[in-house]
């Protein structure tokens, strides 16, 4: 059986704008990527328990709000709280490029701004996902 | 291949050291609740890794008995906001609740989106609750083997009451029947349900009917028409011999009676006639009748020792399966693949025939020892 | 032979000549298509527009079916209202940044709410954290929104606030701020967006199920009519829709189906359908297409008069009106290249422009990046002002009526539209389709087919999938203080000791009795509000009563 990478794609924070969290779900799905989907308003709590209990290889995470700052660290914290910071996490929305190295430095992999063709972001899953599985 | 002693509680696989430790490892810390480890073992079993479903033999001897309900239903019936209220009311109850939810992967590209948790996801933080989301990954009956093996994993790790949540359309949710103790079948008024429920061998399956968004129109309608098939059903498994009143939905029920797949070693149909409860999910209207339906079903068939039965009826699936599935893998790979094709020469060149053949090729494989494979066996 | 067989014949001819030639010089594509994929042809000619009579289907301006306009005059009377969204952080902040556009030549205010203020938290909910002020002003009471208005005369200047859950409760603030400089409410002008169905479908600051959220919206209508009466009480809002992933023709057909709700709500609790509609306002998008966008508000102003006459019986011709505010298209502003930003912004103002619009928001260059520097909503307002002063647009009305094109677009756009009227129609109405996840389901269709073509290369993004070009990284953007929600939470301390506490209980468990019941909650509201109590508490109080929704989700 062919082993599907698993992806969290989350809303931390009350940002409502989920037009690029659905079609990235999308996209991995169509890609063959298991997508679980948690929604609106979530809490990094409930992103990381989330990551935990579903054994997900990745958590997607999308903002508009600007809240990023506060949000993503928190969810690389949990992370590592749980000993789960094996997990790949990137993010997308609307991120100013100059938060990018604070953002890296707390152990995001990447950020996908707007305009990022899906291709970009499913192969990046898939060339890291391979990587982590080899380094297991 | 190696065969094990067949009076030993289990049998070595062919899986290497390593995963076979991992697992092993993984399987202890489930049963310690940890978290990680419940996850990481569900999906080995869902990747079909032989030494996952090695290690669910860790579980054995632990005493921890789970009851498992079945949600099935056709999509948007409200089944996941059902869920996530029966979570809530089992929680206050004080038990640990897992929610195994089922969604169809796509036939195409293989993914899934997995979106029934998202209904429940107040409870995601959680410690007395589990939520996992599975695709069905080709499996045609709505639910894959991993299910029913996750199910066990739940169970060992505390959860003593796990709902399975799958989407039913047609025929697929038939396959709920081998992991529930329990079926709850969800239908809402006006998807033309009426007609999906009659699809043969459903109506049978469930133990609880619920009419969910019931302060719809018709709800009404759709509860009496289910309660009348229900009592057609009864009747008609008594032996009754009824007449079939033309255009009435159980009149059909009659009539379609004669070629009705009976589940019969798999489901026993109760003396009793399943109880139907309205629910308005979304706030909670119903949920305290739903769940008391539940505890009544367990606390009735664990005195008439039906539920016992429905186990061991659906173990014997399992094993059956699983036997056919390890003989047939015997004889696709390795030196069962040669011989064979070894035998089939021998029937085409008129030295052997079909049934000779197919014995020896059995016998073969049930007593072959030899070189090939690991030695790995877990005795108890 | 008549003029029309002579042209058929002429027309045939040319077809024949240009398709022969197509083997040597072809056209570009393949097909071509409108930003929303409906087919362009090669040229548009009287043929084209033979069935549309002018009196029944444009008319004149001011005149049924308003296809031209809402007004006789138009621009000519009165230029368009320059309305800027804007606010963020501290109600401080964002005052000094209305005061700095109104200077700048603004005509009306746009207040832009924080997430916690817009979905009914206060600045120290958990959930509120990282979130204070990021968006838009933080309002957590009646004393933030005093800051807010200082020295803005508000009997001069009309306000629209972008609130919709809790809109009841931000109007009754903005009542009491008014109240307590003197200022009648009678003689208050502005707007509430106040249109909680598109927040089920694209825009998610949601609290209440629909039901509750309806009952609160018809408690507006009735209390305004009365005692607001220049008050526009409900933005019925297609923008988000279309920055969701919505078609032009979906933008308006899924808009109208939600105005189609809220009247018969209000109908139903009672309100005869001249005394409220007249109030009605919309809210729609400016997207690239120029001429496919100003088809568009044609076409919906049509298709709403005939609703509005047709179906609804209104016999006021403010009731056939369709009044609206245009914001330039976010979703099309491009990250790369961000100069190119404002070329696209005064394009769509343009279309919006030509297109009738009464107010119009235009996005900053930054837009994909941050909120708008002071420089870059600078710009963005002189863009408006040299389409006003400038161009010449804005010195006749609907100057691009006759043309064969556009009159044939907004015709198919109309057709369109009914059909997903009706269609939305027969599942019981926009509420039931929203149950169902249709509206959902078409919006996000429409968004995974806008992204595979751009991703195919079918369509091009200019400095985004063609024309990149290698860039600094833009310098000056607007950051928000993280220090806004210490101060907002240290200030809700210092409020919460110094009101009268008791009273606040008083009226908090008036207004929960009230909600129970069916009383018009805007009086209560505003005792609320006057008590200091804060908006999370009083949100609070309906979720105990409502309940929260909870979203049907689609793929």
């Amino acid at each position: 059986m062919d082993r599907k990478i698993r992806v969290v794609v989350a809303k931390p924070g009350l940002d409502g704008h989920d037009r690029g969290a659905k079609v990235i779900a999308r996209a991995l799905r169509d890609a063959g990527m298991e997508v679980i989907y948690t929604g609106l308003r979530q809490t990094p709590e409930q992103i990381v328990n989330t990551a935990l209990q579903e054994d997900a290889d990745v958590i997607a995470l999308s903002i508009l709000s600007g809240a990023h700052n506060y949000l993503f660290p928190r969810v690389m914290e949990l992370l590592k709280e749980n000993g789960a910071d094996d997990i790949l996490v990137f993010g997308g929305g609307v991120i100013p490029e100059e938060d990018i190295p604070f953002l890296k430095s707390k152990g995001i992999a990447e950020i996908f701004g707007p305009g990022t063709p899906t291709s970009v972001t499913v192969d990046f899953i898939k060339e890291h996902v391979k990587l982590n599985l080899e380094n297991k | 291949m190696i065969a094990g002693d067949v009076s030993a509680t289990s049998v070595s696989f062919s899986a290497s050291d390593a995963a076979y430790a991992k697992y092993a490892t993984l399987a202890e810390q489930c049963k310690a609740g940890n978290v990680r480890a419940i996850a990481r073992l569900i999906t080995g079993l869902e990747n079909e890794e032989r030494a996952a479903y090695a290690a669910l033999n860790r579980f054995v001897g632990n005493g921890a008995v789970a009851q498992v309900i079945g949600i099935t239903g056709p999509p948007g019936a409200g089944k996941s906001t059902l869920v996530d209220k029966l979570v809530a009311r089992f929680r206050e109850g004080g038990r640990r609740v897992g929610v195994l939810a089922v969604d169809p992967s796509s036939p195409f590209s293989g993914g899934a989106i997995l979106g029934d948790r998202l209904r429940m996801q107040r409870h995601a933080t959680d410690p007395g609750v589990y939520i996992r989301s599975l695709a069905s990954r080709g499996a045609l009956g709505g639910v894959s083997r991993a299910t029913g093996a996750a199910v066990q994993v739940l169970e060992a790790a505390g959860y003593d009451i796990i709902f399975v949540e799958t989407v039913g359309v047609g025929q697929s949710e038939i396959d709920i029947v081998k992991i529930a103790d329990c079926v709850v079948l969800v239908s809402v008024p006006g998807l033309g349900d009426e007609i999906q429920i009659l699809k043969a061998g459903i109506m049978e399956i469930g133990d609880i009917f619920v009419v969910n968004k019931a302060d719809r129109d018709g709800a009404d309608r759709v509860v009496r028409e289910i309660r009348g098939m229900l009592e057609t059903q009864y009747e008609l498994s008594k032996g009754e011999k009824l007449e079939a009143v033309p255009d009435t939905l159980a009149g059909r029920l009659v009539a379609a009676a004669g070629e009705m797949e009976h589940h019969a070693d798999v489901h026993a149909f109760d003396d009793k006639i399943p109880p139907v409860v309205k629910t308005v999910a979304e706030t909670g209207y119903g949920v305290a009748e739903l769940a008391d339906a539940i505890a009544d079903f367990f606390a009735k068939a664990s005195e008439s020792g039906s539920v016992t039965d429905r186990r061991i009826a659906r173990a014997r699936v399992q094993i059956k399966d699983l036997v056919a599935e390890h003989i047939l893998e015997r004889i696709e790979n390795g030196p069962g693949a040669t011989a064979l094709n070894e035998m089939a020469k021998r029937v085409v060149a008129h030295k052997t025939d079909y049934y000779s053949a197919s014995m020896l090729l059995l016998h073969e494989i049930l007593l072959q020892e030899g070189a090939g494979g690991n030695d790995e066996g877990v005795k108890t | 032979m008549s003029d029309k067989e002579e042209l058929e014949k002429a027309f045939k001819a040319w077809e024949e000549k240009t398709d022969k030639a197509l083997a040597k010089h072809p056209e570009r594509k393949a097909k071509f298509m409108t930003g929303s994929n409906t087919p362009i042809q090669r040229v548009y000619t009287p043929l084209d527009t033979e069935d549309i009579d002018y009196l029944d289907d444009l008319g004149l301006p001011g005149e049924f079916p308003f296809t031209r306009g809402v007004q006789a005059t138009m621009y000519r009377g009165k230029l368009w209202t320059m309305r800027q969204y804007a606010g963020f952080g501290t109600a401080e902040e964002s005052n000094a940044r209305y005061k700095y556009l109104l200077a700048q030549g603004q005509t009306g205010l746009s207040v832009a709410f924080d997430l916690p203020t817009q979905i009914g938290y206060d600045s120290d909910h958990p959930l509120a954290a990282g979130e204070v002020g990021k968006v838009g002003v933080a309002i957590d009471s009646l004393e933030d929104m005093e800051t807010l208005f200082d020295a803005i005369p508000l009997d001069k200047v009309s306000t629209s606030m972008t609130i919709n859950a809790p809109a009841a409760v931000l109007l009754a603030m903005y009542i009491a701020v008014a109240e307590k400089e003197g200022i009648p409410a009678s003689a208050l002008d502005g707007t509430i967006q106040n249109d909680i169905l598109k927040e089920y479908v694209a825009r998610g600051t949601y609290i209440f199920p629909p039901k509750p959220s309806m009952r609160l919206i018809t408690d507006i209508f009735a209390y305004c009519a009365r005692e607001v009466p220049n008050w526009n009480t409900i933005s019925i809002s297609g923008y988000h829709i279309r920055e969701a992933g919505a078609t032009a023709v979906q933008e308006v057909a899924f808009t109208l189906a939600d105005g189609i709700a809220y009247v018969e709500a209000a109908i139903a609790a009672g309100l005869d359908v001249d005394d409220f509609a007249p109030r009605l306002s919309f809210f729609f998008n400016a997207h690239n297409d120029l001429f496919e966008e100003v088809a568009k508000f044609r076409a919906a102003r049509r298709v709403w008069a005939h609703i509005m006459k047709d179906r609804f019986h209104a016999k006021n011709p403010k009731s056939q009106t369709l009044r609206f505010h245009t914001q330039t298209g976010g979703s099309t502003l491009t990250a790369q290249q961000p100069s190119n930003n404002v070329v696209r912004v005064a394009i769509q103002a343009l279309a919006a422009v030509l297109g009738g619009t009464q107010s119009l928001h235009t996005n900053s260059m930054d837009e994909a990046l941050a909120l708008p520097s002071e420089d870059s909503v600078r710009l963005a307002l002189r863009t408006q002002q040299i389409l006003a002063y400038e161009s010449g647009v804005a010195e006749t009305v609907d100057p691009l009526a006759g043309s064969y094109y556009v009159e044939s677009l907004t015709s198919s756009i109309e057709k369109d539209v009914l059909a997903y009227l009706d269609k939305i129609d027969a599942m019981g109405g926009a509420v039931r389709a929203i149950e169902q996840g249709y509206i959902q389901q078409e919006i996000q269709d429409s968004a995974y087919a806008w992204q595979m073509d751009m991703e195919k290369g079918q369509r091009i993004v200019v400095g985004l999938n063609k024309f990149q070009a290698k860039e600094e990284p833009p310098k000056g953007l607007l950051r928000v203080d993280p220090s806004v929600q210490e101060r907002q939470v240290a200030k809700l301390g210092k409020l919460k000791a110094r009101r009268d506490n008791a009273a606040v209980q008083a009226c908090l468990e008036r207004l929960k009795k009230a909600a129970e019941g069916t009383d018009n909650l805007m009086p209560l509201i505003l005792d609320s509000v006057k008590s200091y109590a804060t908006l999370g508490e009083i949100c609070d109080v309906l979720r105990t009563v409502f309940g929260e929704y909870s979203p049907s989700v689609t793929f």
